[in-house]
């Protein structure tokens, strides 16, 4: 099952896919812009602003209060990163309307809703309100600093900004604290502005409803927005490793250590990577994962992740502080047997399995539907679940081998409760 | 074979208990390529001491969790690798009261049924096996101690209680696990993996004769032995404690605050709802609580409550992220005692019923809530898939009882995470 892709104004498109087999339905309407170091944090604040109060529910217990009678509904802001870009928005799940005990419609009110939060924000002398600008800020920055509360994305979050230095995918999505601070109610209007005439708008439907009366309820509620020149979502930059790797060590307050490590992949052949890296350390009958985890006992957990839009690899791992230097051999040598094209066959079919199976599995879940529909739509690779599938059966262990010779470590980030012998 | 169809939430349930004691419970979801099967057992973390063939048992803390580890070891190698390597996601947890092991797929179901089966009820460990896993598990109780929120909700049970297990974290201590050898494990497993001490659970588009036929050969045919749990003294109305303060990498003071409720030996569904919904119209998004605190500044969005019911004990608890916790507290406390004495605006009662209601139907989309949700109303004496009529059945007044029963300042006990001073 495939969304059908409809184009119901200038850049404006809509993903609709019709089914009854969930309890929900999902709506989802996303702006798509280039993700650059001086927007991020204007583009992960407008949400939570516009989040606050539109001006028939100008204040969160209003809008709440219509969520909660539209049977617990919910507008949740999203801010996401897809390859160089930064999609910020709203995604709505309310219950299917065969469940609604007064057979009341959920449909057009929430188009509605989503419509207003995006289009008719409450607004002062042509401004937001102060105190939600103000307030958001402090939350924006809370979350960003917040980030340090997880390690594990923590560590890969650094490795990401050290690694990609100058390029945009080392932008965080949520920008960064020095930036937030600068942000005025008047120049986050002005980008508001902008960005409603200017980013690329993707919708997103999937339920039970009729095509025709899902386009009706969302050109009603979309009437008002107004088109400038459109600037189209950028395709990621690939860029080669340096000669030597940069290693950065950084020391805090933990009992398990986090080491983090990326290379550049500079092969294009897509389905062999995928593979390459679940053999890799993709899943857990990877070679990470039963080496380096199960054999050696070596660390908690042990993964890596294939950046397909970007063309990069990062593992990511917790370890024992003092072990950084054998996890990090063991790491290296488990990938250069991926390289070397040692590996069984029961290797290649179980990463073949697992790739397909959740590819197959994919029109089972609104919200991975969803997600992958943005994903095309921001970076440009359009093909099919049916497509890939066969695009990695056709896949020889050749072409595994040769995607992972393609890899070339970058940057290697360690993040230690140790202290530092050399100081 | 029994087939229960439940109209208002569009399910039904093919249920089954076999000679052996096993139940079994398979929710056709016929549009679903996914195919998922949970396979629990009653025995959680806080199943520590209890009573087997009128000898008193005391084992160690983790002793669970480290079971449910060892599991996946089978005479011929590892079953999460051949599962893996059949193009299904396996994997489980632990929680206080249950141990679940599942898998997905979309291919071979029944292999994949099978395997589950027979590894979760044949126990294959070797003392070295065992000793291996205990630096994985070690590596994982760390990264636990890293982790604000379970360290938060932690610290705020070992507060509330002088005596319950609850006090003991479910992966336990490095030191707890220590002494844990192969032949505790197989006397454990004894103990609590009979037929009659578990539930199997299936949702998707599988043969049901099939599911059964396949439980029937593989799973022992006896019962197994009946255990009576010990969960620790009868504890009193009363916090054992009233605050916990500790430091860790935080950026913002994290907290929780947590109300020591009364739990009875009735309808634990109903009042599993009533918690929720005494939750919701306190502080939920749209209680004019939260409203204030949010505007305030006192919380932002990651503030959030819920009631808990664990083996004997039940928390209603808040928290998040504030400079002033135990201001967001005390605000917490006086409205709670100003709900009980003034009463629930009907209105505002009629609302949270319907969002609630909205909410926990919203959720039925996930195989896995299904699945774990049935499976705990099974072992705890309910069916999870009744929750449209509890929620009819309650009544404004229950709600208002239960918060002037139980959100009392001598139940009340906050546990807090300070970020590390410096130097």
């Amino acid at each position: 099952m495939e969304p059908v892709r409809l184009e119901i104004a200038p850049e404006v498109n809509l993903d609709y896919v019709r089914s009854d087999k969930f309890k929900t339905g999902t709506l989802s309407v996303q702006l798509i812009t280039p993700l650059d170091e001086k927007t991020a944090s204007f583009g992960a604040l407008l949400p939570s602003v516009l989040r606050r109060g539109t001006m028939p529910h100008p204040d969160m217990r209003s809008l709440s209060t219509a969520l909660d009678l539209l049977y617990g509904s919910s507008i949740g802001c999203t801010v996401r990163k897809k390859g160089e870009n930064q999609c910020i928005g709203f995604a709505a799940s309310f219950i299917d309307e065969e469940f609604v005990p007064g057979g009341e419609k959920l449909l057009e009110p929430m188009c509605d809703l989503l419509g207003e939060l995006l289009l008719d924000p409450v607004t002062r002398n042509g401004r937001f309100l102060n105190d939600y600008v103000e307030s958001e800020k402090q939350n924006l920055i809370d979350a960003i600093r917040g980030i340090i509360n997880d390690k594990r994305d923590y560590a890969d979050l650094r490795l990401l900004q050290e690694m990609c230095r100058g390029e945009r995918y080392g932008v965080d999505k949520f920008g960064s604290i020095a930036r937030v601070e600068k942000i005025t109610n008047q120049t986050l209007f002005r980008y508001y502005q902008d960005l409603l005439s200017t980013a690329h708008l993707e919708l997103f439907y999937c339920g039970s409803a009729e095509r025709e009366r899902v386009e009706e309820a969302i050109s009603c509620a979309f009437a008002p927005l107004r088109r400038g020149r459109v600037v189209p979502p950028v395709v990621a930059e690939k860029k080669s490793a340096p000669e030597t790797p940069r290693e950065i060590t950084e020391r805090m307050d933990v009992t398990q250590g986090k080491l983090s490590m990326g290379w550049r992949a500079s092969t294009n052949d897509a389905p062999a990577m995928m593979l390459a890296n679940l053999i890799f350390g993709g899943y857990s009958n990877s070679k990470l994962f039963l080496n380096v985890r199960e054999k050696l006992s070596l660390c908690y957990y042990a993964s890596s992740s294939y950046h397909r839009s970007k063309g990069i690899v990062t593992v990511s791992s917790g370890i024992e502080c003092k072990d950084v230097e054998t996890a990090k051999r063991e790491i290296l040598a488990q990938l250069a047997s991926v390289q070397r094209g040692e590996f069984e066959d029961w290797e290649v079919e179980g990463a073949r399995a697992c790739l397909i199976a959740s590819l197959e599995s994919r029109s089972d879940s609104a919200g991975r539907m969803e997600e992958n529909a943005l994903g095309q739509a921001a970076t440009g690779i359009r093909e099919t679940a049916d497509e890939l599938i066969a695009a990695l059966r056709a896949v020889t262990n050749e072409r595994i081998a040769e995607a992972a010779q393609s890899l070339t470590l970058d940057t290697v980030y360690f993040l230690t409760g140790e202290d530092s012998r050399d100081e | 074979m029994n087939e229960k169809s439940y109209p208002r939430i569009g399910e039904t349930v093919l249920e089954k208990t076999l000679p052996n004691g096993l139940k079994i419970f398979i929710v056709p979801k016929p549009q679903h390529r996914k195919k998922y099967a949970f396979f629990a057992a009653r025995y959680g973390g806080m199943d520590m001491q209890f009573i087997r063939n009128g000898e008193k048992c005391d084992t160690p803390a983790g002793i669970a969790h480290y079971l449910e580890h060892k599991m996946f070891d089978t005479k011929d190698g590892n079953a999460l690798q051949v599962l893996s390597q059949n193009g299904a996601e396996p994997n489980a947890f632990t929680s206080n009261a249950m141990t679940g092991y599942y898998f997905d797929c979309t291919e071979h179901f029944e292999e994949n049924l099978r395997i589950l089966l027979s590894f979760v009820s044949v126990p294959y460990f070797t003392d070295e096996s065992v000793e291996k896993e205990r630096g994985i598990i070690s590596q994982e109780i760390r990264m636990v101690e890293d982790s604000p929120d379970w360290q938060v909700y932690e610290r705020l049970l070992a507060c509330l209680y002088r005596s319950s297990p609850a006090r003991v974290p479910i992966a336990g201590m490095v030191e707890s696990i220590a002494g844990i050898t192969a032949e505790t494990l197989y006397d454990c497993h004894h103990a609590f993996y009979c037929p009659s001490n578990m539930a199997l659970c299936v949702v998707g588009n599988v043969d049901p004769h099939a599911v059964i036929a396949l439980a029937e050969e593989v799973l022992p045919r006896e019962r197994g032995e009946e255990i009576v749990r010990c969960y620790g003294e009868e504890e009193d109305g009363a916090a054992a404690q009233k605050a916990t303060v500790t430091q860790m990498e935080v950026a913002l003071p994290q907290f929780l605050v947590g109300f020591k409720c009364e739990t009875d030996e009735g309808d634990l569904l109903r009042q599993s709802l009533i918690g929720e919904m005494a939750s919701d119209v306190l502080l939920g998004d749209s209680s004019p609580l939260y409203q204030r605190l949010y505007d305030e500044g006192l919380i932002n969005s990651s503030f959030g409550g819920g009631f808990d019911q664990l083996p004997g004990v039940a928390v209603l608890c808040a928290g998040g992220e504030s400079e002033q916790p135990q201001k967001v507290s005390d605000a917490i406390l006086k409205e709670a005692q100003r709900l009980a004495c003034e009463g629930i605006d009907p209105d505002f009662f009629e609302q949270i019923r319907r969002a609630s209601f909205g909410a926990t139907l919203r959720a039925l989309n996930s195989f896995e809530n299904i699945a774990i949700s049935m499976a705990d109303g099974y072992f705890r004496g309910f069916d999870a898939l009744r929750f449209p009529e509890a929620y009819a059945s309650i009544e404004k007044s229950d709600v208002e009882r239960f918060l002037r029963e139980n959100l009392t300042d001598s139940r009340r006990a906050i546990s807090i995470i300070e970020p590390k001073k410096e130097g």
